[in-house]
């Protein structure tokens, strides 16, 4: 278990196996699925952001020429208040399905109120025209920190705050409230010879994956019901749609069908449900799309958030203290990914004295979703602000700071984990050492910051089967969804215990069916989690064929050994074969091998990644300009370099497009004016330099090649990175997101 | 429902007949009538180019063209790049570049690279950046594809004056 490990599979860069699938346009996304006599669904949303709903007439869309069948909340059995689980986090069963279609009142602008299905699309959408709601409008509870006020609109009528496990008597808006304590703050905050608060302000942002929702079903005579759809994952959808429609699990099959991103923002179910009832009711098979504007207005956005951030620090360097509140928007229902904010908000640091106060609140938005390293974003935005203002009042170095605080194996975050090995100091000398960090930066409104993003990474459930084909080469069954070259990561870990090239494995993604009980592609799992299954199934297969080896040497297994690909006789016999010539003597030897593994490992391992960013700022336009950009990161181990640097570089992106554009903009009444690619901004290549990556190795012990998860991290530091860089442009303190054009002028004086 | 109209064109050097309603998308005829589904829709309105195709020699997204107007035209889809058993170069450097992730935006980005080196087959860094800013990639930070572009017109070249 060391970095110095030599691998022959792992480190090197092969084409992913369904490359050349995804290059000619024969990958089948979840919208390209097609059946005979398949109907198209469209959805029915609310106009409105907070309404109840008096009546729905359904009679003159029923009887559009080409409408096969209409749903709304009537078709959905009540749901009980129980919580689920969804496999990043638990919800409640009532809120999930009251989120599918609105029952009694709508709770944002979006929220699905009616479902059609019809001989084509078009048609589908005439027949939502013909739907007749009755709203009656309510007094809309829009912004955090307004939400949590007690006069403010209540979403729920009867929500309490839970508060450690007690509720409130009253209802309100703040769904829940919790507290992590460490150390004494108050003696710490004494003994600082600087000490800094400041609030930190972010809006909605999306995960824009470029793929909409889709999710086609068929419902059987027999109540067997397939869906095929693009989710993060199969399983995991698979509950959510028994649950929410109180089918058997076994009697749903889920095919996953290839995926146009998710981010996070494709493990909830929204159009699953409504496919399988529309199928149920008209006897055909049915496709609902969202459009992009639904994508925006309907599915689960990251929540806007205020945070303030107080951190107390010698003259020397060395943080005392360090206190966080943050409120999270929840969106329509509770569930804000506030838990992992408060786990990331000082966690690249050792606090001995630290306080987080942290809240969840509902308001008239779509509920929230996972959004790459959900919440960590939001709260590293505000510390790593206020670290770079209180290097620059003791005139530290911001990476000197950071060696001098990060955190190191065995300490205990103020959130309560204990460290195990860790690279956080790892990636701040990389980018110390990076020629990025000591160029020249020379030109007017120019500056460089920098920022280090931690996220915990999670470690799930997964399953892997294998079977030795005659040829040599293995097929590999995995249930995880491949969002980003994850059947190549994982291939080349079982490739590696075989000792064979990784274009000798054949992995195929399969249906809930067909594989093991495998959780989603999210929380940075897939590489460590399912590689890790491929890794104990390739073991297995490994253990098999050592015994088929001894069969045809008439030896004992015991005396086998296998390295490198061959086989060997040990005692005395010159006996060897590799692995190709004895999988092709399975037949001779006792029939066909196939091997499995299901895994749920503990030891995800942290991963850290710290930025250097150069910006330039058009004083006039209020417009920032990215120079360059250079990010490093601990991989653990990094299986595909190639995928690994692209996680990080679309992370970064990511993160400069929610610094710099990108933001939900709301109307008074709650409704979203810039629904459309065109005016939510996402970096175009036209925005951005390269962006250059630094791939860090400090294993992970809690993986057997050492793996960390790759995926979230990247996005948790470029909002501060570049917002430490327009100060040392232009001398402000951004203290808002977006940083767009018009908050810099504003932030200037001149507007 | 709208009366249906008959359209011949020619779609990868193939004569094609459909019939389509006059409201119809030519990315709705590719997807839905003639199950070319390599062109994908992103957000129907021009924004994001996942649905990019090249009409008489111009680089479109096939959402906001009219099925009826592909009426003696032809038309190029990603499905026609490849020969058989022999990617197109452009397709070989996005594979060696590992310049796609969940790749929903790949045969949009490969058909504006193959407009882009077809009128500028030695393009700089900024060219491809300014060529490409039609299509959105959420996943890559478009750095790799960038690259990707510029190996392909390398290759390209090489192949032209050998």
């Amino acid at each position: 278990m060391s970095a110095e490990k030599e691998y022959k599979v792992i480190g090197t860069r092969p084409i992913r196996h369904d490359g050349v699938d995804k290059v000619t346009g024969r990958a089948l996304y979840g919208a390209d699925f097609q059946a005979a006599g398949l109907l198209q669904g469209r959805v029915l949303r609310s106009p409105h952001a907070h309404a109840r709903i008096n009546s729905i007439d359904t009679s003159q869309a029923e009887a559009h020429p080409g409408v096969k069948a209409v749903v709304t909340s009537e078709d959905l059995t009540a749901a009980q208040d129980k919580m689920v689980n969804l496999g990043e986090g638990a919800a409640n069963l009532k809120f999930m399905c009251d989120n599918i279609l609105a029952r009694e009142k709508a709770l944002y602008q979006g929220h699905a109120v009616a479902a059609v299905a019809a001989i084509n699309g078009h048609i589908a959408e005439e027949a939502l025209e013909l739907i007749k709601v009755e709203y009656e409008v309510l007094p809309a509870a829009l912004e955090v920190r307004a939400a949590m006020k007690k006069d403010a609109p209540l979403v729920h009528e009867n929500l309490k705050t839970d508060e450690m496990g007690k509720k409130s008597e009253k209802s309100s808006n703040i769904a829940s409230r919790f507290q992590h304590k460490k150390g004494d703050v108050d003696k710490g905050f004494a003994e600082a010879d600087v000490v800094l608060e400041h609030g930190f302000v972010t809006g909605t942002v999306h995960q824009g994956y470029i793929e909409p929702h889709n999710a086609s079903a068929s419902y059987n005579a027999d109540g067997e019901l397939t869906i095929w759809c693009s989710t993060q994952g199969s399983f995991n959808a698979r509950g959510q749609v028994a649950e929410i429609l109180q089918h058997p699990v076994s009697k749903i099959k889920v095919v996953p069908m290839e995926i146009g991103g998710g981010f996070g923002g494709k493990i909830s179910v929204y159009l699953e449900p409504l496919a399988a009832l529309l199928s149920k009711k008209s006897g055909r098979s049915v496709k609902v799309l969202m459009s992009r504007e639904d994508v925006f207005e309907s599915t689960g956005p990251n929540p806007a958030s205020y945070v303030s951030v107080k951190i107390g620090a010698t003259n020397d360097g060395r943080i005392t203290a360090a206190e966080a509140y943050i409120a999270f928007e929840a969106g329509a229902y509770p569930g804000s990914p506030v838990g992992a904010g408060a786990m990331c908000v000082f966690s690249p640091y050792k606090i001995d004295n630290g306080f987080i106060d942290a809240y969840d609140v509902v308001v008239n938005k779509p509920k929230t979703n996972a959004y790459r390293a959900p919440g960590a974003a939001n709260v590293a935005f505000a510390t790593e602000t206020v670290i770079d203002e209180i290097c620059e009042k003791i005139g530290m170095d911001p990476l000197d700071f950071r060696l001098l605080n990060s955190a190191k194996e065995g300490d205990a975050r103020v959130d309560g984990p204990v460290f195990p090995r860790v690279g956080i100091i790892e990636t701040v000398e990389a980018a110390k050492e990076h020629p990025h960090y000591s160029a020249p930066l020379e030109g007017k409104h120019r500056g460089r910051g920098v920022a280090s993003g931690f996220w915990p990474n999670f470690a799930f459930k997964s399953s892997v089967s294998i079977n030795v084909n005659p040829d040599g080469t293995i097929s590999l069954v995995e249930g995880s969804t491949d969002i980003g070259g994850s059947r190549a990561s994982i291939a080349m870990q079982a490739a590696e215990v075989l000792g064979i090239p990784a274009e000798s494995v054949h992995p195929t993604v399969v249906d809930t069916n067909s594989v093991g009980f495998t959780d989603v592609t999210g929380g940075s799992h897939t590489t460590y989690t399912t590689g890790y299954a491929a890794h104990n199934a390739a073991q297995d297969i490994k253990g098999q064929m050592m015994e088929r080896a001894a069969k045809l040497w008439e030896v004992d297994a015991t005396e086998v050994e296998f390295a490198d690909g061959v086989f060997r006789y040990v005692n005395g016999k010159e006996e060897e074969i590799d692995f190709k010539a004895l999988a092709g003597k399975l037949d001779q030897t006792g029939g066909p091998v196939m091997g499995s593994a299901t895994v749920a490992p503990s030891g995800p391992g942290a991963s850290i990644g710290t930025h250097v960013v150069d910006v330039e700022v058009d004083t006039d336009t209020g417009k920032v300009q990215i120079l360059r950009y250079t990010a490093t990161q601990d991989a653990g181990k990094a299986i595909h370099p190639s995928y690994v640097e692209g996680q990080i570089q679309g992370g970064a992106v990511q993160g400069i497009g929610w610094a710099l554009n990108e933001e939900y903009i709301y109307n008074e009444d709650g409704q979203m004016t810039n629904a459309s690619f065109l005016d939510y901004r996402m970096p175009t290549c036209y925005d951005l330099p390269m962006i250059d990556t630094v791939i860090v190795e400090v294993p992970n012990p809690g993986h057997p090649f050492g793996v960390r998860g790759v995926g979230e991290t990247p996005i948790v530091a470029p909002t501060a990175a570049i917002a430490n860089a327009i100060y040392h442009a232009i001398g402000v303190r951004m203290r808002e997101l977006p940083m767009s054009p018009g908050r810099i002028l504003k932030a200037l004086g001149k507007i | 429902m709208p009366e249906k109209i008959h359209v011949k064109t020619t779609i990868n050097d193939e004569a094609v007949e459909f019939l389509c309603e006059p409201r119809e998308s030519v990315l709705e005829v590719l997807r839905d009538k003639l199950m070319l589904t390599g062109a994908k829709e992103g957000c129907n309105n021009g924004n994001c180019g996942a649905c990019s195709v090249i009409l008489d020699g111009r680089l479109v997204n096939s959402c906001l063209v009219l099925g009826v107007e592909l009426e003696g035209k032809e038309l190029e889809t990603i499905e026609g790049l490849a020969e058989p058993g022999k990617l197109h170069p452009i397709q070989d450097a996005f594979l060696e570049n590992a310049a796609l992730q969940c790749a929903i935006c790949t045969p949009g980005f490969i058909m504006a690279t193959k407009s882009l080196l077809s009128q500028n087959p030695n393009p700089t860094e900024h060219d491809v950046r300014f060529w490409l800013a039609g299509n959105l990639c959420r996943c890559t930070g478009y750095d790799k594809i960038v690259r990707a572009v510029l190996d392909a017109a390398e290759t390209m070249s090489s192949e032209v004056s050998a």
